[in-house]
């Protein structure tokens, strides 16, 4: 088995995504998270928040789709039929409130064989309209038998 | 919480995901493989049915530790690791155990695993918060 590693360091087209309040609340609801400022904007803002709040894994939300083409991509060579999530980190800076738009880029950091498995890691940076940094994401893909 | 320390347990948290979770989860999250929302589909690729989307699992394991720790407040989470191993499947409770690793003034760090029953579907969680 060999691991391609011609993609290390290779960023895709960015995404952006545009946070909204019905979202935030049909996502909180899946996780049964109840703190109002999830909900309602005025208790959102009685918190401090701009407009309701995201809850922070609501990242995967507005990240994922950076991902598509990376993990699509031909020169990384992913094979879906053996590919699992192996891992996951993120690290979370200004928080995502209803009428952001979040735009995302995903760069392939490393791709490594390890015990005849290949691992995949790639990074998410998220940013907002005003620049600030709201999620740093990591997903380790792990390729069963490369 | 001033008087949080090493050693504390999380209060825990329990959670059945019902048998169509992973289908709400799907349109909440954007993520329709079906391996989470096709039995059938699921089972033809070697797994015993439909699985929990390990990001849900991980939401779950967030969820404790904002609400165990900073009375959900989700300005509080600043960092969270994970690693899936076991597979989650719906209909089958979760509970979510941690302990405090560190207090460092505002800043907590907590060890946390997830399980169904024997199988520990997410190990190794470590959160960062500032409470």
């Amino acid at each position: 088995m060999a691991i391609k590693t011609d993609a290390v360091g290779k960023s895709w087209p960015s995404t952006t995504y545009q946070v909204g309040r019905e979202k935030i609340k049909e996502y909180a609801t899946v996780l049964g998270i109840e703190n109002p400022v999830h909900f309602d904007v005025g208790a959102a803002r009685e918190a401090g928040f701009r407009d309701v709040v995201a809850p922070p894994m609501f990242a995967v939300v507005y990240a994922m789709p950076s991902l598509a083409p990376a993990m699509f991509d031909p020169e990384v060579g992913i094979n879906f039929a053996r590919l699992v999530h192996g891992g996951q980190t993120f690290e979370w800076d200004e928080p995502a409130c209803s009428g952001d738009e979040i735009t995302t880029t995903a760069t392939l950091v490393s791709a490594e064989e390890k015990l005849d498995n290949g691992f995949y890691v790639f990074e998410t940076v998220s940013v907002n309209g005003a620049g600030a940094e709201v999620v740093r994401g990591t997903w380790t893909n792990i390729v069963r038998g490369g | 919480m001033a008087d949080l320390k090493a050693g504390d347990a999380l209060p825990e948290l329990k959670v059945t995901p019902d048998k169509y979770l992973p289908h709400r989860y799907a349109g909440a999250s954007g993520d329709f493989n079906p391996i989470h929302v096709d039995p059938e589909f699921a089972k033809s690729v070697g797994l015993p049915s439909n699985i929990l989307h390990g990001l849900y699992s991980m939401g779950v394991v967030a969820k404790a530790a904002a609400q165990g720790l900073a009375g959900g407040d989700p300005r509080a989470l600043k960092k969270l690791t994970v690693q899936f191993r076991g597979m989650g499947l719906p209909e089958q409770e979760i509970e979510v155990t941690g302990t405090v690793k560190e207090v460092e003034g505002d800043r907590v760090v907590v060890d946390l695993e997830a399980a169904q029953g024997d199988n520990r579907i997410i190990r190794n969680a470590q959160a960062e918060l500032e409470i």
